[in-house]
This record gives structure tokens, C-alpha cells and sequence, in this order.
């Protein structure tokens, strides 16, 4: 490594240390009461800072910032997976001692099979659960494939009926909407009013959905070629859909700029304590 | 003070997008670091002088608040937190304004998360907005949380019939079927409204998906912006409402605020996140329009 490397690395450990004493000094009449917390503060403020000099570019700073967060993550969701899934949902469901001993409530079968109580079914996910880690073996991987194939399997049957109810027959209903004006809405145009909610920006609305599903469906329609009348709505398809994801990059757009505030609004707040956090 | 800040803000800002838009029509390279010190102080400068705008509920905003408000007191209903710290700064303030609407009214509250890290974060509005707001109301009575449950799609799954059999205790580990709450709540379809704040997988559109219409029961969703697109088709039919963004969470505040106002007074992160939202995407828009001009220059002076 350079010489200024271990310099800025210097420079930051002394930056780490005065920005702890400092804030130590502050949280003892503070919010805080204690080292550790203005240890935990300035730890998360330096991890933040290491990451956002990425956008200075790659560097060691970042890098252990980068590191620290993959293992902490990979190590959290292992220890989770054990706490929810095993002692939250096996355990309760199949050891009456053992629940005990983890605190959790026994939750009794209430129906058994030929004297059998018929917990004992929780035994086929842990076996299938064990036939997925023989994906580690060389000589026994073939046996993975079942459980997989039953994860597939439910999770393709699941979705599907919940999809077709909800994002098709659902959505193909909501594109049934009124084009001359509802019933009850005679008078659209007598009582034209341009309000938000009013009738005229409803019915305006209406053919906002019709045009657009319309179009778009032509556009992605490639069983006939995209000329004349039909190329002609096929562009408003194109036209919709530039719309759509303009929209959505918009919202992104949004949303990243409300984490960048959160985090700003941590160094400024739980931090550096200049604004209200 | 303030305004002082908030004027030098803005001339540091537009002077520099006038030069960087100099620079762009004289065909100069702008280095991409200045574009991130610029959205930097866009973001920074409204946090530290803060500029507030007015706000007004959307109908997709307004119609949420509105059936939440005409829900008759000790009407049942279910908030789910699904999410995590990354999506905190928008989401929390949609999941406090809400449950506070709720709790304001009279309603039942029970709380959940098919996210493990979304546990914390509703630890989080219990002890910072709950108890404080709500001293009288009793955990247990008046709300639950019975907290996190592993199986994501599953947990709906199961819940869409049978609550207690996925969550047999609260997060105290008091058995359900014992509350005063759970006495005539056997399964989702129980509730008056459900409330799904979130922004990923599973999260407010498997609500949809896996509750809201198998078993006929109103939706609302507050979501984090980046997924809001995905959910509008659901509205109005499928959804009651929609808080999309940090946007969605700074009107609803201002309606709560304005309809009680005993809110008006408490913090309101999302109305005060909309200052740097505001330059943030004015420097954005002129960014584009920049590029745009020194694209079609750079293009007609090659032809």
C-alpha cells in the first residue's frame, strides 16, 4: 500500500476517535447516557460516510464498508432463519419439551392419524429441508432436485390462482369502464366542472384506460405487421408505455431522494445534533 | 435566519446549475461528481434551513383517510409493517400518520410484520408514537401486536383463514385466543380494513393478492415510491387507497392534521422531507434539460 493510504487510513481512526470522545462528551446530559451509545452513533455516521465515498470512487474505506455489511447481513438472516423458522415455526408444532425450553407455546395437533398425533407431518418439510443442503454433495446433489421441484411446484400452483384472480380477471374487469358517462352521471357536461374528482376528469380518465390498454395491447399484438391504421396505434402504444415508465422512473426518482434524506438527516441530527432528526 | 439560509441555498444552486448549463452549451464535459455535490446540496440545504410546502390529499390519498374516518369506533383493523431501514425515512411516516388515525378514532388496532427487520421498526412506533400519543389505550384491549412471523406468501396464506393458527401469541407471549381483541377475530376476514405499509416482496401488492380479494376485505396500501406504480391499477377496485412515496405520507398528514388537530403540533417527517424533495427533483429536471440542450447542439453542430 502507498504511503498516503495509511495516511488517510490514520486520518480517519484519529477523525473515528475525536468524533466518539466528542459525542460521548455530549450525549452525558443528552439523549444518551452512555459511551456505547455515542460509540454505536458515530459507528453507523462513518459507515455512511464510507459509503457514500464510492461516489468519489472505489476505495478501502469503502470496500470494508461493503465487506461488514454482506457478512453482518449473511450472519443476521442465518441466525434469523434459525429463530423464526425452526424455534418460531417447527419447534412449537412438534416438541412439547422442547418448546418449554425455548419459551415458545406447544401447540398441540388436533387430529391424528391411526392413534398418531398428526404433528408428525412437520417431519416431511425438515426431511425435504435436509434433501436441499445435499446439494452440497457431489454424490447425493440428484437428491436436491425433489425438494426443489416441490417449491416450484406449490409456489407456481399458488401463484397462479392468486394471480389470474387478481392481476388478470380482476384487472380485465376494471378495464370495463363507462365511455359516454355512468347512469347516474347524466349531466357530465351540463355541470361541467374540471375538479380533481369531479365527473368530466372521471369520464376523461375512462378513456385515458381504454386508449391505453387498447394501444398497448396493439402494439405488443406481432401477428400482423405494423402498418397503416394498426402502426398508428401501435406508436400510441409505444407512446404509453414511454409515459409509464417515465412515471415510474419519476417515483424512483422520489424514493431514492427520501433515502438520501434519511441519511443526510442522521449525520445532521443523530450526529453532528444540528437539526432535529 | 432561516430564510437567509434558504436564499443563499437556492443562488448556490442555481448559479451553479447556470454555469454547469454554460459549460454543457459550450460542449464541455461536466464531471459526474458535480452532479452529486449538486444533489447533495439540494438535499442538504432544505434539511438544515427548512422549507415547508403546502399540501393537499389526492383523491387516491383522500379516499384511504376517508374510510379509515367513516369506519364505525372499535372497527377491527390490521397494520402490517413490511419492510425494513432502507425503506424507513418513507414508509415509517405513512405507518405512524396511519396507526395513529386509527387509534385516534376509536378503532382496534393489531399489528404485524412478514418482515423480520420490519419488527423493529414497529417496536419503533410503538414506544415513540403509541405510548406517548396514546397513554390511556391499553396493549392488549385497545391494540396488539402479535410481531413477526416467517413463511412471507404463506403466512397470507394461512392467516386468510385461520389467524391464530399462524399467530398462537402476541409479541408478550400472551396466547390470542385469551385477549379481549381475538374473542371475534378468527381469521382475515374478521377485519374492518387492512393496512398494508410496505415496498417489497411480500409486501402490500401479496395483501392484494392473497387477502384483499379472496377474502373480500378493504385494502389500503402505503408504499414505498419505487413500487407505487404497481399498485395504481388496483385502485380504486381492489384497493381503498394509496400512499405512494414519501409524497402519499406527507398528505396524509396534512389531512390528519387538518381534520384533528391535536396532530398539528407532533413531528411530521414526511411533509418536512418534502423541502428537499422539491429541489432535489428541480435540479434533477434541470439537469435533463441541460443534457437535452447540449445533446441537440453537440448534434447539430456535427451535422
Amino acid at each position: 500500500m502507498k504511503r498516503s493510504t495509511y495516511l488517510v487510513f490514520g486520518g480517519v481512526v484519529v477523525l473515528f476517535a475525536l468524533s466518539w470522545i466528542f459525542k460521548s462528551s455530549v450525549l452525558e446530559d443528552g439523549v444518551y447516557s452512555n459511551v456505547w451509545e455515542a460509540f454505536k452513533v458515530t459507528l453507523a455516521a462513518f459507515l455512511t460516510l464510507a459509503i457514500f465515498s464510492f461516489l468519489y470512487k472505489d476505495n478501502p474505506l469503502y470496500k470494508f464498508a461493503e465487506h461488514l455489511y454482506v457478512g453482518i447481513s449473511a450472519a443476521y438472516w442465518m441466525c434469523l432463519a434459525f429463530w423464526s423458522t425452526v424455534v418460531g415455526n417447527f419447534i412449537p408444532r412438534t416438541f412439547e419439551s422442547l418448546s418449554a425450553a425455548f419459551k415458545q407455546p406447544y401447540q398441540p395437533s388436533s387430529w391424528d392419524i391411526l392413534g398418531i398425533p398428526g404433528n408428525i407431518i412437520y417431519i416431511i418439510p425438515v426431511l425435504l429441508g435436509i434433501m436441499l443442503l445435499m446439494r452440497l454433495s457431489s454424490k447425493y446433489g440428484w437428491l436436491s432436485r425433489w425438494p426443489l421441484a416441490f417449491i416450484v411446484g406449490t409456489t407456481a400452483g399458488l401463484n397462479f390462482v392468486r394471480y389470474l384472480r387478481s392481476d388478470f380477471v380482476a384487472q380485465v374487469s376494471s378495464t370495463f369502464v363507462p365511455l359516454l358517462g355512468t347512469p347516474d352521471s347524466v349531466s357530465v357536461w351540463s355541470s361541467f366542472d374540471l375538479n380533481a374528482t369531479g365527473p368530466v376528469v372521471a369520464l376523461l380518465s375512462n378513456w385515458v384506460i381504454f386508449i391505453g390498454v387498447f394501444s398497448g395491447l396493439v402494439y405488443f399484438f406481432f401477428s400482423k405487421e405494423h402498418t397503416g391504421w394498426f402502426g398508428r396505434t401501435s406508436k400510441v402504444g409505444i407512446w404509453v408505455l414511454m409515459i409509464t415508465f417515465g412515471a415510474s422512473f419519476g417515483y424512483t426518482v422520489m424514493g431514492r431522494i427520501s433515502l438520501l434524506v434519511g441519511r443526510i438527516t442522521y449525520l445532521f441530527g443523530d450526529w453532528l445534533g444540528i437539526v432535529q432528526s | 435566519m432561516e430564510n437567509l439560509g434558504v436564499i443563499i441555498s437556492l443562488i448556490i444552486i442555481f448559479g451553479g446549475l447556470a454555469w454547469l448549463f454554460w459549460r454543457s452549451v459550450q460542449g464541455r464535459e461536466v464531471e459526474r461528481r458535480i452532479i452529486f455535490v449538486f444533489i447533495f446540496v439540494a438535499v442538504a440545504a432544505p434539511i438544515l434551513f427548512p422549507i415547508t410546502f403546502e399540501e393537499k390529499a389526492t383523491p387516491v390519498v383522500k379516499s384511504l383517510f376517508d374510510k379509515i374516518e367513516s369506519l364505525p369506533e372499535k372497527s377491527k383493523v390490521l397494520i402490517s409493517f413490511d419492510y425494513d431501514p432502507a425503506m424507513q425515512p418513507e414508509v415509517q411516516p405513512m405507518a405512524n400518520a396511519l396507526s395513529r388515525h386509527c387509534l385516534e378514532k376509536g378503532h382496534t388496532v393489531v399489528f404485524m410484520c412478514l418482515w423480520a427487520t420490519g419488527q423493529s421498526l414497529l417496536t419503533a412506533t410503538l414506544e415513540s408514537v403509541i405510548k406517548p400519543e396514546f397513554p390511556e389505550l391499553v396493549d392488549g384491549t385497545d391494540y396488539i401486536s402479535v410481531g413477526y412471523k416467517a413463511g412471507n406468501e404463506g403466512v397470507l396464506n394461512v392467516i386468510v383463514s385461520d389467524f391464530i393458527r399462524m399467530f398462537p401469541t402476541d409479541i408478550n407471549g400472551t396466547p390470542l385466543d385469551s385477549t379481549v381483541i381475538f374473542q371475534d377475530i378468527k381469521s382475515c376476514a374478521d377485519f374492518d380494513l387492512i393496512l398494508a405499509v410496505g415496498g417489497g416482496r411480500p409486501g402490500p401488492k401479496e395483501w392484494v393478492l392473497f387477502v384483499g380479494d379472496p377474502a373480500k376485505v378493504p385494502i389500503g396500501v402505503g408504499v414505498a415510491a419505487v413500487v407505487a406504480p404497481q399498485l395504481y391499477p388496483y385502485y380504486p377496485r381492489q384497493v381503498v387507497g394509496i400512499l405512494g412515496g414519501v409524497k402519499g405520507a406527507a398528505e396524509y398528514e396534512t389531512e390528519l392534521a387538518a381534520a384533528h388537530p391535536r396532530f398539528d403540533e407532533v413531528d411530521k417527517p414526511g411533509l418536512r422531507m418534502m423541502g428537499p424533495q422539491t429541489l432535489a427533483h428541480m435540479v434533477i429536471m434541470a439537469f435533463i434539460v441541460i443534457g437535452n440542450i447540449a445533446m441537440f447542439r453537440a448534434r447539430r453542430k456535427a451535422e
